[in-house]
This record gives structure tokens, C-alpha cells and sequence, in this order.
């Protein structure tokens, strides 16, 4: 029932009802327009022929996913056997995208709950701290990660002068960097969801427990994190998503062999060396990936707050 | 009470909290600190200098800057609006509308686009122009920004007409006022923390956006992202770290101000 109190107090009132159709019916043209048929138009792009100057020729063709998963040999005309190219990048965008929120969910729960338990007066502070980086622009703040850990960078400068290491860490240009840059870029994220559960959270539970002998990290175990555990499927979800499909964090602080479903996607698109019916179905690949994901989650929160 | 705050209290969350907020503001204080450096090397530190700033206003690459900050303030300040009357209008309907079969749907396409992977918007809009033969430039920009930017201006206007009873309106109906005034004179003056704060959120993450600019924007056409962007790939130049602090600083007190006044809310 707890969803039903955000959006069933006020529905029924119906002040605007009548002209409820015309008042919506900016967003919704707006939205149609720019991006439901822009979807659609890539998925129908998807499987046109490629121009040799960027753009399409209307003819329809499987090039594009035949390209994404079949390798047909030096000269295109044997059987398919699989291609693991794209698989790879996508593999490899999935494997960077999950080590980020896991290091996210490491730091950020601790956190959040950290936050949720400090005088109510006091979270409000808290919370705007954690928020405040998210508003700064992205591409700022990547660069500042890249200013910050290049080998003749500050933190190497800083390390050296305390004598921690003897040479640079040598982490730019490298799936570290990546990891980090995409860490950093969404930890706000995983904070915010958990924070919201762990303030809705009935801590008489874990007195509960406590009564009952558990230990503390039972009990954190046991009571708590069964109990906030859509807020943490939450935050993980909004630090993978974006990370999952980033394009400035591999292509600023990864090198060449850092490639992932971003740069895949954006380098069909530049210049004539691209491919655009090939970045439309990339596109689209990790687009059902990622709306495959969200079904499953709102599945998950409905099937959750069905229990509480 | 010491009982239960012994029960709260995990030993270390308060050390890892505070090693979250240092990560998350060290690289921006870094940079920072060097756009204040008076040497032409951003690896050493060379004393408190102006210069950079000077540099941006006045240096080889001003005009392409102001140019582009130009741009980049005309499209945020036109799409913020256009956002928030097409999500305040929405949040009407959707909010003080009754119950009706589109009113889940509608809010789905709202969100929309925050579901979509940027990089797939900005693909999809590429080639949606491409195919409606539209030429890019600052018209497909701003038409993108309004886009995205209607979500994040639908949240806080929606949640703060949630929060204000319907009785107010009911009120100056009953006193004959017609539903047009009830909505200019009675609700509209109500809302306006929340549609203020939504203006201000869809002003930042316009002036923000790189991804999905940086793939409709026409040749020639840059925004201040897209600029720094262009140049960043050269290399970083202490004026980037000047103008990226201005930008920062800019942003922040944009966030700081929708913060206030989303505050003056609960104090009501």
C-alpha cells in the first residue's frame, strides 16, 4: 500500500477535469514527436543499407545485425559463425558498468544509511551535500577525474610526496580509470534510493532482533537489508543504466583498448567511416537491454510493495 | 535513548561517509584550485593568478567561448521554459485531473526519456532529422533540450501540486470564480516554488548536456560543453579549468537557490 499514498491522496481530485486532454496534449505531442517516433524510425533504420558517406540508402536489409553477431570471413561469403567483436565491447561494457555499481552500492550504502539515521533536521544538509555534484555538469567532472588521476596528476604527485608509491599508478588510459570515472560520475545515485528506504525503515525491527540476542551485522543482514532492499535495487539500477550506455567516461579516461557500447554506437555516427545502420541497431540492442532490465525491476518493487 | 542509538550506530559508516563526500568533491576542488594557477603548466603549481580567467574573456579562444556560452544560455533559458508550461500543464491534468485511462500512460512518456540510454535519444533524434530532412543547428538543439528537460521539470512542480489540498480551488469555484481564475489566481500563485525549482533543475541539465547536443548540433554550432569538449580532446589548458569553475559555480548556485526554495516549501 505504501505506493499507493504518493500519487492515491490527490487523485481524485478533479478540478481540471474536463479539460484534462487539452492540458496534456503539449507533452504528449512533444513526446511522440521527439521520442517515441525517433525510436521507431532508428529501429526501421536498423535495417536499411548503409551509405558509404554516413546516412541510408531505403533498402531493406539484416546487414546490421548480421554484422553485429556473424562473422563471415575475410570476404563476407562464408557461413555465420559467431562474432565476437561487438559481443565483446558489449560483454566488457557490462562487466565495467556492474564493477561501478558495485563499488557504488559498497560506499553509498553505508552512507545512506549513515545519513537516514542523523537528526531530521540535520539529512536535509546531508542529502543536498551528496547531490550537489550530480548537478555539475558531467563532462566537467570528467575531466576533472582525468586532470586528477593522470600520471603527472595531483593524486600521483601527492602519493609520491608521501612516499607511498615509488612511480605513477599509471591508472589513465587504462579499465580502471573507467571504472572510476563511472563510479564517481553516479555515486549520487545510489545514495539517494537507499536513503529514501532506510528513512522509511521501522527500526523497532532491529530492537526486535537486538531483544532477541542477533548481533548487529545479523541483524543488518537479516532485518534491515531484506527491508530496504527495493531501495538498493534502485540505486544500483540508476548507477548501471547510465553507466551501462556512457559515452565521455570510457572515451576521456579510457584509451583505445577501453572501448564500450558508447563509443561502439558514437563512432558510427562520426564522420564517414560510419555506419549508420549499424549504430541503429546497436542502439537498439542496448536499448532492449536496458527497457528488458527496468521491466524486471518494476516487477520486482510491485511484487515487494504487494508484501509490505 | 542510548539504547537505540547504539542500535543505529554501525561503527565506520561515519569514516566511509566522509571518504564519499571527499571523493565525490576532490577532483572538483582540484580543478578549482589549478584554474587559479599562475603557471602555463597544469602540472606545476606557480602561485595565485587571475590570468586564466583574464585568458577566457580576452584570450585566443574568446570569441569561440563566448560564442558558445552565448548559445548555451539562449537554449537553456528557452527550453527551461517551454519544459515547464508544457510540464505544468501536464501535472494539471495529470495531478487534478480525476482518474482517466490516460493518466498512467501519460506519465510513462513523461519519464520517458529518463529511461532511454542518452546515447540512444541522441541517436534516435539524429536520425529522425536526417529522415525529416531538418538541417541541424540551434533549432534541433533546443527542440532536444525541451525533450529531456520536461521530466526533470515535471518532478518537483507535480510533487509540490500533490502536496496542496484541491479545496483551495474548490473554494473560489463556489465563489464563482471561473476555472480559468481559479487556476491563474488560486493554484498557479500556490505552485510557484515548485514550478520555480523545476525551471531551475531543466535550466541546469540544459546548460549540462553534452551527449545528446554534441549529436544534433550542425557543424559549427557549439555550446559551451561541446566547446570544452573539443578543446579538453587537445588537451586540458588551465582556461578550460577557468571556465569549467565558472560553469561549476554557476551550476551549484542554480542548485543552491532551487534548494532554498524548495525549503520555504515545508515551513509553510
Amino acid at each position: 500500500m505504501a505506493g499507493g499514498v504518493a500519487s492515491g491522496g490527490s487523485s481524485s481530485a478533479e478540478t481540471y477535469k474536463e479539460a484534462r486532454n487539452f492540458l496534456l496534449l503539449p507533452a504528449w505531442a512533444v513526446l511522440v514527436i521527439f521520442v517515441l517516433a525517433p525510436v521507431m524510425m532508428m529501429f526501421v533504420y536498423s535495417f536499411l543499407t548503409k551509405e558509404f558517406r554516413g546516412g541510408v540508402i531505403w533498402e531493406f536489409s539484416f546487414a546490421a545485425y548480421d554484422q553485429f553477431f556473424c562473422d563471415r570471413g575475410l570476404f563476407g561469403d562464408e557461413p555465420c559463425s559467431f562474432e565476437w567483436t561487438y559481443i565483446g565491447i558489449f560483454w566488457r561494457s557490462i562487466w565495467q558498468a556492474g564493477l561501478a555499481t558495485f563499488f557504488a552500492l559498497l560506499i553509498g550504502f553505508p552512507t545512506a544509511y549513515f545519513i537516514a539515521t542523523r537528526p531530521p533536521h540535520l539529512r536535509a544538509i546531508w542529502v543536498f551535500l551528496i547531490t550537489i555534484p550530480y548537478w555539475v555538469n558531467l563532462l566537467i567532472r570528467t575531466v576533472s577525474m582525468k586532470f586528477l588521476i593522470r600520471d603527472t596528476g595531483p593524486l600521483n604527485e601527492f602519493l609520491l610526496w608521501v612516499g607511498i608509491i615509488e612511480s605513477p599508478l599509471g591508472i589513465a588510459y587504462t579499465n580502471t580509470a573507467v571504472q572510476l570515472g563511472l563510479f564517481y560520475s553516479y555515486l549520487p545515485f545510489m545514495v539517494l534510493p537507499i536513503y529514501a528506504a532506510v528513512e522509511r525503515y521501522n527500526f523497532a525491527l532491529s530492537e526486535a532482533a537486538a531483544d532477541l540476542y542477533a548481533s548487529k551485522w545479523t541483524t543488518l543482514r537479516l532485518v534491515l537489508l531484506p527491508a530496504v532492499k527495493p531501495g538498493v535495487i534502485a540505486g544500483c539500477i540508476l548507477v548501471f543504466v547510465p553507466s551501462l550506455g556512457s559515452f565521455l567516461a570510457p572515451d576521456l579516461l579510457g584509451g583505445a583498448r577501453n572501448f564500450m557500447i558508447g563509443s561502439l554506437i558514437d563512432e558510427q555516427f562520426r564522420g564517414s567511416a560510419g555506419n549508420w545502420p549499424f549504430g541503429a541497431a546497436a542502439s537498439m540492442i542496448l536499448l532492449s537491454m536496458v527497457l528488458l532490465l527496468l521491466m524486471i525491476f518494476a516487477r520486482q518493487q510491485s511484487k515487494a510493495e504487494g508484501r509490505g | 535513548m542510548k539504547r537505540r542509538n547504539d542500535i543505529k550506530h554501525y561503527t565506520g559508516f561515519l569514516p566511509l561517509t566522509l571518504l564519499c563526500l571527499f571523493i565525490l568533491y576532490t577532483p572538483l576542488i582540484v580543478v578549482m584550485v589549478y584554474s587559479f594557477n599562475e603557471s602555463t603548466s597544469i602540472t606545476t603549481w606557480g602561485g595565485f593568478s587571475l590570468k586564466w580567467y583574464v585568458d577566457v574573456f580576452t584570450g585566443p579562444e574568446s570569441a569561440k567561448f563566448k560564442q558558445a556560452a552565448w548559445n548555451s544560455f539562449v537554449i537553456a533559458i528557452a527550453a527551461a521554459t517551454t519544459a515547464t508550461i508544457i510540464a505544468t500543464l501536464a501535472a494539471t491534468a495529470i495531478i487534478r485531473g480525476g482518474r482517466f485511462k490516460l493518466r498512467l500512460p501519460s506519465l510513462g512518456l513523461i519519464s520517458l526519456p529518463l529511461m532511454v540510454p542518452e546515447i540512444v535519444t541522441a541517436v534516435a533524434l539524429l536520425i529522425f532529422y536526417n529522415f525529416i530532412g531538418f538541417s541541424r543547428g540551434m533549432m534541433t538543439i533546443l527542440v532536444a533540450h525541451i525533450v529531456f528537460c520536461i521530466p526533470f521539470a515535471y518532478m518537483p512542480i507535480a510533487a509540490r501540486m500533490q502536496g496542496i489540498e484541491d479545496t483551495y480551488e474548490q473554494a473560489a469555484l463556489d465563489l464563482y470564480a471561473t476555472r480559468f481564475e481559479a487556476f491563474t489566481k488560486i493554484l498557479l500563485p500556490l505552485m510557484l516554488p515548485g514550478i520555480i525549482s523545476g525551471y531551475l533543475l531543466a535550466f541546469i541539465i540544459s546548460l549540462d548536456d553534452f551527449i545528446i547536443t554534441n549529436f544534433v548540433k550542425g557543424a559549427g554550432v557549439e555550446t559551451l560543453p561541446t566547446a570544452i569538449f573539443g578543446s579538453v580532446k587537445q588537451g586540458i589548458r588551465p582556461n578550460i579549468m577557468a571556465i569549467s569553475t565558472m560553469l561549476l559555480a554557476v551550476s551549484m548556485l542554480i542548485v543552491t537557490l532551487s534548494y532554498l526554495i524548495s525549503k520555504t516549501d515545508k515551513t509553510k
